[in-house]
């Protein structure tokens, strides 16, 4: 089996799928006089295509757009300056993703704070932060719960354990983001200059493929659900070109070894069970209703925002971009501060933050390429 | 946050497995793969796993991927 598995980074089967990619792409260009363009709709679609090289490769061939679905990225400043004033208050375990640490707010970072004394820690898993608040029962532990549909489950999962356990100096922020409405919201907002999506491989681990049908029905929008390793992106991205040529629309489950038709019904009862669905904020884009998911109104012993006061001010207007680079519609290379003011040492962004940030992928991977 | 990782199960509890990534052990939870057996595979996320990577699917991907290959060789012969 691991043999198999290999064979998605074998250079052997990489280098001539590369080729066979580029020429599917010059048939594009020869009839349609353009480049086919898709967006990658994950955050680890943009960082693994930037780190084996497939952008660069691609580059004069087929355009692929960063999209919204790096959950660090897509977390709205205001949200940010939220789960920080969070951090500031007395008696609190702050658990958080490492991602979130240096996610600059509009004043400071949990990074700041944990410097400036706080107690906030960095977790894999949300579950290890029930063990934390076990240890800890003086103290309220808050879980910043950011994530898609891969995560949410285990935010979920997070309550049930505490629940089982009867813990209650427990809580979730939940900022969480679903990508069905991002991919309508981007659609019915002019996405019409695209060619196709890549879909993202471990959403769709949940979701299953039958849950794209809307794409191609109502949308008439081909979409190929792809993983992350370099022969997978490869053939995602041949697919999609294939598709475009022959100008017909098809959902296609470039990942069956992992993705199901029905997605994981285990999960979707931990869904139906805990959550449902609120409007939610977006970087760049602002409220799309029902675009995210929080606790029912029985867990809301669970529910930071039921526990906590938090009130922040409006954040202030920066030159950062970001949210333009999340809805695909420039490159991080367009905005003023890339690499300039901004870059992963002292990012203004949390797309240069972010291990699946646009920006970061760009600044690590792709500068000289253009 | 989304990149899970392919990793094999050695050992299976009743809601947790130890599984083996790169030849690094680690306790995972299991409590969404409830079918999983010792020797699976499985993409972990977050320290849970997700799903099982079905063998049959990864093998015909990667004979799809090899018929692309070859048949793209055996244009660039003629």
């Amino acid at each position: 089996m691991l043999e198999i598995l290999k064979q998605s980074n074998n250079p052997e089967i990489c280098k001539p799928l590369a080729e066979a990619v580029k020429e599917k792409a010059k048939q594009f260009q020869n009839k349609f006089g353009r480049n086919p363009v898709f967006m990658e709709v994950c955050g680890s679609h943009t960082m693994a295509l930037a780190r084996s090289g497939v952008k660069q490769i691609l580059k004069n061939d087929v355009q692929l757009i960063s999209g919204p679905g790096c959950p660090v990225c897509v977390t709205d400043q205001k949200s940010i300056d939220e789960m920080i004033a969070l951090a500031e208050g007395e008696n609190r375990i702050i658990c958080t993703f490492g991602d979130m640490m240096r996610v600059p707010g509009s004043e400071k970072s949990l990074l700041d704070s944990r410097i400036a004394g706080k107690d906030i820690r960095v977790h894999y898993s949300p579950v290890e932060a029930v063990k934390v608040a076990e240890e800890n029962p003086d103290k309220e532990v808050i879980f910043l719960g950011i994530g898609f549909e891969t995560t949410i489950p285990i935010l979920a999962l997070m309550v049930g354990e505490a629940e089982k356990l009867g813990i209650s100096n427990i809580s979730i922020w939940m900022t969480t983001k679903l990508v069905e409405p991002v991919l309508r919201y981007l659609l019915d907002s002019g996405g019409d200059h695209m060619d196709g999506f890549l879909l993202p491989g471990h959403v769709s681990i949940v979701l299953g493929e039958d849950s794209y049908r809307y794409l191609v029905e109502e949308y008439h929008m081909s979409g190929v659900i792809t993983g992350f390793e370099t022969a997978e992106l490869l053939s995602g991205v041949y697919k999609l070109i294939e598709l475009a040529l022959t100008e017909q629309t098809a959902l296609v489950n470039n990942h069956p070894s992992v993705v199901s038709k029905t997605g994981n019904l285990v999960i979707q009862q931990w869904f139906n069970k805990y959550l449902t669905t609120c409007d939610e904020a977006w970087r760049g884009i602002g409220i799309i209703p029902d675009s995210g998911m929080d606790l029912k109104p029985e867990y809301d012993r669970y529910n930071a925002r039921k526990k906590f006061y938090i009130e922040v001010n409006e954040p202030r207007k920066s030159k950062c971009r970001c949210g333009e680079v999340i809805r695909g519609l420039i490159s991080p290379m367009e905005c003023p501060l890339f690499a300039k003011a901004c870059y992963p040492m002292n990012p203004i962004g949390p797309c240069m933050v972010s291990t699946e940030g646009s920006c970061a992928a760009y600044y690590q991977y792709m500068r000289e390429c253009f | 946050m989304c990149v899970g990782v392919p990793a094999k199960v050695v050992k299976k509890n009743e809601y947790s497995a130890v599984v083996d990534v790169m030849g690094s052990q680690t306790t995972v939870g299991t409590i969404f793969v409830p079918e999983l057996e010792q020797g699976d595979y499985v993409i972990v996320h977050a320290g849970q796993a997700m799903s099982i990577v079905d063998e049959e699917y990864a093998k015909q991907s990667v004979e799809e991927w090899r018929k692309l290959v070859n048949a793209r060789n055996s244009e660039t012969v003629k």
